[in-house]
């Protein structure tokens, strides 16, 4: 049996197990805390921060820290709160986030976090950067205005060899995730549809599914994201 | 000296318009124009995006009449999956999407009779501004006031439960639906506590229809004769002569009632219809292309619905439609106010319809889509609260949008409303010094009664600045008035 941990967030006395990451520790314990790049039995990347907690006074990213006897956690204060936002917002002005329109919108983490935090117009100025839409691979569409570079589907959809079908090309603003021409050819409809689950956002679509879920029955339509993890408490 | 006067915005409709009304040396008007300053795009913007996302892109066009958009795009689409048009669809695809269809008819209408209408006749149409608007109705006339907001409440609940929001759903997807009604939905609509089910609506619609015939008896001069004049008819019908909102073939007739456009497929409808763009307004200007751009303007809407269809098939509306049809001895009606009787006879039958739509189980089938062999292009075509609203797309080997033209209806009654406006200032300003409240509202009033979405942003409660310039024959401003 795995050895045992004690530690707290915000307080109130947790417990978890040695190696688990924090934020699947506080899944656990019915605390909530959120993640937007990371997936679940995945190595975490920290590309997104939006996970950030204090740990005995120091910021870190819970979704690849692990778990250790005697962790004081700070994580639902109004100044985490309005950090959490800044990130949302400024994700939002990066990119051209079309949410009325988007196949997404429901099933999307980024507009869910964005309700349960409460963000309404961002602080910052949009960018409104010139995005294309990549329709050239027979099973999905690439969106690139609503990726967030969060890495998901780098990380999760591989080919029957194990190489990553998706990969990042360039660099600084300029950062785009493309998708391997050849290995989209070996893509099936399961793991194209895989792809669409795993990206958080509506970056990555399946060709001529759009809008067969209805308004009502999506991920996000009943109750904020988190919400399944607080009812555990 | 001569003069121009602009009215600016117009009021009580949808969206920015302008009207400038020229006067020579003698006080009689030489010109009038209405001009659409509203520039939008939506067809260049949609372009490169996925073909399915097209009915929840284009909805965006209006927040009054999104589901028009919606299923005209969706209709479009049906064609390029595959699926055909009308029939092509399975019956719980075609009747959700039917159903959604007159609840928008029924919501739209009623929102333009009791709110943006009723004020000119209640009040007058040179009334005090002040009263005359929704707040007017609503303190002197409550039972009108309420019957239009519930009206327009259960027409959005029908929108609700077939495309999921009451404004900008999804509902309608490339060859189908997303979702069938649940016994639960019909039972809230046909046995909803009183006055929210279908019963109620479709007695309210007749009442409504009741006081519009008895405004009509006691103000027939207003009603029979204010911006008359001939005109074309255009419009959809079933392949019977039927009135058919959702679905059908393309009929236009002229003033005396002879066919000029026979039952056509709408999927040519490049082969009849042409647009002319004028320098002065950014809505174009479309004619039969057979009779040219003098003569092939028609009308669109509910008057020319009424014109060009053989029949309405619910009993209640068809016998309004009969008794309509009596007042011009069966000729086409080419009285301007009549826009709101035939609209109210639409009220009627989208309740009817609604109520038989309710009653059918097809609603609840699980047999949602249907896809066939690819298509490059398709045309849908519908009929719109303000009248026949056309969206046509072509797409390209990747899926994405290539080409997208959309002529709505207040495009196509573009020609009409400037003669309409041309009507009531040459017989109501032809000589006169002085221009009244009274008179600018007249004007505003012959453009009303098309019900034009000039753009999205509504003035229901009228109470936007209205601003007459006067120029002299230089085009100098010599004086301005605004309220
Ligand atoms: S496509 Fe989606 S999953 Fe991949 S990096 Fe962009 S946002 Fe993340
Ligand atoms: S979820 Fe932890 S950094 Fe993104």
């Amino acid at each position: 049996m795995s050895e045992k941990i004690a530690f707290t967030i915000d307080g109130v006395t947790c417990k978890g197990e040695k190696g688990q990451f924090l934020v699947d520790a506080a899944r656990d314990n019915g605390i909530y805390i959120p993640t937007l790049c990371n997936i679940p039995g995945v190595n975490p990347k920290s590309c997104c921060r939006i996970c950030t907690v204090y740990v005995n006074g120091l910021p870190m990213t819970a979704c690849s820290l692990q778990v250790f006897d005697g962790m004081e956690i700070i994580n639902d204060t109004p100044a985490l709160i309005e950090q959490r936002k800044i990130i949302l917002e400024a994700l939002f002005v990066e990119g051209n986030h079309y949410c009325p329109f988007c196949e997404k919108s429901g099933n999307c983490m980024l507009q869910a976090l964005a309700y349960r935090f409460g963000m309404l117009a961002p602080r910052f100025p949009y960018t409104f950067p010139v995005r294309e839409v990549d329709a050239s691979h027979p099973k999905i569409i690439k969106d690139q205005n609503r990726c967030i570079l969060c890495k998901r589907c780098i990380k999760a959809i591989k080919d029957e060899k194990g190489r990553s079908i998706f990969a990042y090309h360039r660099r600084g603003n300029k950062l785009r995730v493309h998708i391997d021409p050849k290995l989209a050819l070996a893509l099936t409809d399961e793991l194209a549809q895989k792809a669409m689950d795993v990206c958080p956002v509506g970056s990555i679509l399946v060709r001529e599914k759009g809008y067969r879920v209805p308004i009502g029955q999506r991920t996000y339509d009943k109750m904020p994201i988190g919400s399944d993890i607080e009812v555990k408490k | 000296m001569s003069r121009k006067i602009t009215i600016e915005p117009v009021t009580r409709v949808e969206g920015h318009g302008k009207v400038t009304i020229h006067i020579d040396h003698e006080g009689n008007v030489t010109q009038t124009r209405l001009h659409i300053v509203e520039f939008r795009g939506f067809e260049r913007f949609i372009q490169g995006r996925p073909y399915w996302e097209a009915p929840v892109l284009v909805e965006r066009l209006c927040g009054i009449c999104p589901v028009s958009h919606h299923l005209a795009a969706a209709k479009a689409l049906d064609v390029i999956v595959g699926a055909g048009t009308g029939e092509g669809l399975t019956p719980t695809g075609e009747k959700m999407r039917r159903l959604m269809h007159y609840g928008q008819f029924f919501q739209s209408h009623a929102l333009h009779f009791f709110h943006l209408a009723s004020p000119d006749l209640l009040f007058g149409i040179d009334a005090d501004p002040a009263i005359r608007n929704v707040i007017g109705v609503a303190l002197k006339h409550k039972d009108l006031a309420v019957q239009g907001v519930l009206m327009r409440k259960f027409g959005q609940e029908i929108i609700k439960a077939t495309a999921g929001k009451k404004i900008h759903g999804t509902g309608a997807i490339p060859g189908g639906i997303n979702k069938n009604l649940s016994i639960e939905e019909r039972d809230s609509f046909l046995k909803g506590p009183d006055p929210l089910n279908a019963d109620k609506m479709v007695e309210w619609a007749s009442g409504a229809l009741d006081f519009f015939k008895t405004f009509h008896k006691g103000h027939k001069e207003l009603i029979d004769n204010f911006s008359k004049f001939p005109s074309s008819h255009l419009s959809l019908v079933r392949k019977d002569g039927a009135m058919d909102l959702y679905h059908g073939v393309l009929r236009a007739i002229d003033s005396q009632g002879r066919k000029i456009l026979n039952d056509v497929d709408y999927q040519e409808y490049t082969q009849y219809i042409n647009e002319e763009v004028r320098p002065w307004s950014y809505m174009k200007f479309p004619y039969l292309t057979h009779l040219g751009e003098t003569d092939g303007w028609y009308r669109v809407g509910p008057l020319a619905r009424l014109n060009t269809c053989d029949f309405i098939p619910t009993p209640l509306a068809q016998k309004e439609f009969e008794l309509f049809r009596a007042y011009t001895n069966g000729k086409p009606n080419n009285m301007c106010m009549h826009y709101h009787w035939a609209r109210l006879i639409e009220t009627l039958h989208a309740a009817e319809m609604i109520r038989q739509l309710l009653h059918d189980p097809d609603l609840h089938g699980n047999n949602l889509v249907t896809i066939g062999k690819k298509q490059k292009e398709g045309v849908g075509l519908i009929e719109a609260p303000r009248g026949t609203l056309f969206h046509h797309y072509r797409i390209n080997d990747n899926d994405q949008i290539e080409m997208a033209n959309l002529i709505v209806s207040t495009t196509n009654n573009n020609e009409p409303m400037n003669r309409a406006v041309n009507c009531v200032a040459t017989s109501m300003m032809t000589g006169k010094k002085e221009i009244t409240e009274g008179m600018m509202n007249a004007v505003e009033v012959a453009i009303r009664a098309y019900d034009p979405c000039l753009s999205c942003a509504t003035h229901a409660l009228g109470n936007m600045p209205l601003e007459i310039s006067l120029y002299d024959q230089n085009n100098s401003l010599i004086d301005r008035k605004s309220k």
